[in-house]
């Protein structure tokens, strides 16, 4: 199939794995940040094709994962109120807040409806101009691109009936925290080829410049992120600290301007708490003065009261790759996707979640009984 | 099943065009209902005395017997709706047990409001299907929900097939080195629903799998394989079919992922999504275990779309994982989806 085999060539992909091989002569830790390309390294095993002196990390970008728990309890008190229609993204919907999840409010009677575009949100505000609907804005700078246009379009038809819960975050200011943290273990990143495709990549030029790390490009098929790793080793090898780009057929040095333009116009940057992480200064998109009449939060007057995350979970330490998911004790056993206990696990895209999924073998006891820990049928 | 069917609709549409209450009665309405809609669909001798039930004959064998209730929405898909479902979707369990099925029974709860012409239109494919499956539906029953209770039509069937082979067919008979055949491409079914429910536009038209599967196991058995289990690819898909094999029989398998055709739609539509085509629902899929001996056999008998997509381990000191060699040569593991597959947000 075009666009997808070529991509997933096995012959060229261990050539790729070769000359990664042939030019690694020392242990090298490389973080990928989007969950889309944890989630192909671990489904594809692409970190087993490497030499073992290189060291995958898995970072926080999975949009789901990080929402926190209070905006999860925000949404599921907008969903449970009578004449309100709530609208999510489909994976948002099994996310459980502190007490319930929005398919439990579903199943109490809630209104809650799976779109595949926030512009989907808007035409039903416009077709039930007699209840209220709510979309949840999450994501990364791939997302914010269609919820802006989302808002702005509700915002010229005048459709006072629409409004978002936003918890937008942004990519660039989690990678600096990551990088100035004492506990920092990362030497070179695969940035995200979507996120850089709305947003270019100049903003991470600062950034791999100040501290010395290499930052590249790329996409998510395995090819792409065999070549992104290839790359990223051989700036390492050379000592070069540069951004390149391998998601060149996505991604141009300047982005796309019409999408960054509305973004700009819809949203202001703001501090964000990320869930596992805590709050980073200047890390999210929250509406701009001339658009917080769409503010859910505010027109539902949900207040955000501290929720506790479990004091068992280490998603945080798993999220700046500081951890594997494996080292967790409660990983597959306490931790399971049917009953998560954080943020890395909730997610099919959650770094804990991939490895409980595609590499659960690998951790399993020698026991035969209480098996796999799936649904049953 | 293309035919104009709505125009021979034998109900006068314009005197009762929709369902009413009353259709649920158990007075005239009810018997408008079935003598002019039910009878002359499924029209055979076991089912015109309409008795309280029917009075079947010896079979000479071993009896499979089954029950499913189907609830699609929308009711008309691509390549199929309710009705194609709710025969073959019984006919399928009871081939599972390697039984040639026989009769069934159709439980209809319809909604208030319903329009008739809907009813006729899903009646006469399960008429249809039913011939096609060559079984007979025997009994029945309708009821009719408030409307607002319902969500058009759900059929409930349930069915009796005969088992003529002396095998035992189900996960105690598979064995370490048994080879998993399947018997066509994975994942039209769930995307054809899928796309058609939220309406979304694919370039390449995918028509649901659905489709009877008895007659297929009947050339397996004829052509004297010695099956050892069977699995339609239902709910879950590939995935939870082996999955749910491997973890009753308590063995490992092994499955390659290149050996598994998915047409490029569903491809598609499966990366536009964020789904796994492993785990997509299909109707007229299914695995069959088999000596590794057989396999060539078994593969020819079920046709040039069937193909030797994996096989059965030793038992190991592990749980039995169902492991995946994809397509880079690396290996994963199989695991059911902890509910739903959900559309993925990037």
């Amino acid at each position: 199939m075009k666009y997808l085999d070529e991509y997933r060539d096995a012959a060229t992909a261990r050539t790729y794995a070769e000359a990664i091989a042939r030019i690694t002569t020392r242990p090298w830790t490389i973080m990928e940040v989007c969950g889309g390309q944890t989630h192909a390294i671990v489904r594809f095993g692409i970190d087993t094709l490497l030499p073992p002196q290189i060291s995958l990390l898995h970072g926080p970008g999975c949009p789901v994962c990080v929402t926190p728990l209070e905006v999860l309890d925000q949404a599921v008190s907008i969903a449970s109120r009578p004449g309100v229609i709530f609208c999510s993204f489909g994976d948002m919907l099994r996310v459980p807040g502190s007490q319930r999840d929005l398919f439990q409010v579903k199943s109490d009677g809630g209104d809650v409806r799976i779109v595949y575009s926030p512009v989907d949100a808007v035409q039903i505000a416009r077709e039930n101009p007699e209840k209220e609907v709510v979309f949840l804005a999450v994501g990364f700078e791939t997302t914010a691109p269609a919820n802006a246009m989302a808002v702005h379009r509700a915002k010229e038809e005048g459709l006072s009936n629409f409004s978002v819960l936003v918890s937008h975050v942004l990519v660039p200011p989690a990678m600096e925290a990551i990088l100035s943290s004492r506990h920092n273990r990362v030497q070179g990143f695969l940035a995200a080829g979507h996120v850089c495709t709305v947003m270019g990549y100049t903003e991470y030029e600062p950034l791999a410049r100040r501290y010395h790390v290499p930052i590249v490009v790329t996409g998510f098929e395995p090819l792409d992120i065999l070549q992104g790793i290839y790359l990223c080793v051989r700036q390492l090898e050379e000592g070069r600290a540069e951004v390149e780009n391998q998601y060149s057929r996505s991604v141009q040095r300047e982005g796309n301007q019409p999408a960054q333009e509305l973004i700009r116009k819809v949203f202001t940057v703001v501090p964000r708490k990320w869930r596992g992480i805590g709050e980073i200064p200047a890390s999210g998109l929250g509406l701009a003065p001339a658009y917080s009449v769409f503010d859910a939060a505010r027109r539902f007057q949900v207040d955000s009261q501290h929720a506790e995350e479990n004091p068992e979970c280490i998603s945080g330490l798993v999220l700046q790759g500081i951890k594997k998911p494996q080292e967790c004790p409660a990983f597959g056993t306490k931790c399971t996707p049917m009953h998560p206990l954080g943020a890395t696990m909730v997610s099919a895209e959650g770094a804990c979640a991939a490895y409980y999924k595609y590499r659960r073998h690998e951790t399993a006891p020698p026991s035969a009984p209480a098996t796999t820990g799936g649904a049953t049928p | 099943m293309t035919e104009e069917f709505v125009l021979q609709c034998p109900i006068p549409l314009d005197d009762n065009p929709t369902v009413q209450m009353g259709h649920g009665g158990g007075g005239r309405m009810t018997r408008d209902l079935v003598e002019r809609i039910f009878l002359p669909a499924f029209s055979n001798d076991l089912l015109a005395p309409l008795h309280d039930g029917a009075i079947l004959p010896p079979v000479g064998g071993r009896l499979a017997f089954t029950t499913d209730s189907f609830v699609v929405r929308p009711l008309f898909f691509r390549g199929g709706d309710l009705g194609t479902l709710a025969i073959n979707g019984t006919v399928n369990d009871l081939a599972m047990c390697g039984a040639r099925p026989l009769y069934l029974s159709a439980g209809f709860i319809l909604e208030e409001g319903l329009p008739i012409k809907d009813l006729w239109r899903v009646v006469r494919s399960m008429a249809d299907a039913a011939l096609a499956a060559g079984v007979r539906v025997v009994t029945g029953d309708t009821k009719v929900v408030d409307k607002g209770h319902g969500d058009g039509i759900f059929i409930n069937t349930a069915g009796v097939g005969v088992i003529e082979t002396p095998l035992t067919i189900g996960p105690m008979s598979v064995r370490p080195g048994d080879v998993i055949l399947l018997n066509g491409d994975i994942g039209r079914h769930g995307i054809a629903v899928m796309a058609e429910r939220e309406g979304l536009e694919f370039e390449s038209d995918i028509a649901s799998d659905c489709a009877p599967l008895s007659g297929a196991v009947h050339a397996l058995l004829e052509g004297g394989v010695e099956v050892h289990c069977l699995r339609d690819l239902t709910r879950g898909g590939l995935t939870s079919a082996l999955v749910e094999i491997s973890e009753s029989a308590n063995l490992p398998m092994r499955v390659d992922e290149e050996a598994v055709h998915v047409q490029d739609g569903v491809r598609g539509a499966c990366e536009i999504l964020g789904l796994e085509p492993f785990s997509v629902a299909n109707e007229g899929r299914f695995i069959a275990f088999v000596p590794a001996k057989e396999a060539e056999t078994a593969r020819a008998l079920l046709g040039s779309d069937a193909s030797v997509i994996g096989s059965v381990e030793p038992p190991g000191d592990q749980p039995p994982f169902v492991r995946v060699r994809t397509a880079l040569g690396t290996a994963r593991i199989l695991d059911l989806p902890s509910g739903e597959q959900l559309p993925r947000i990037c």
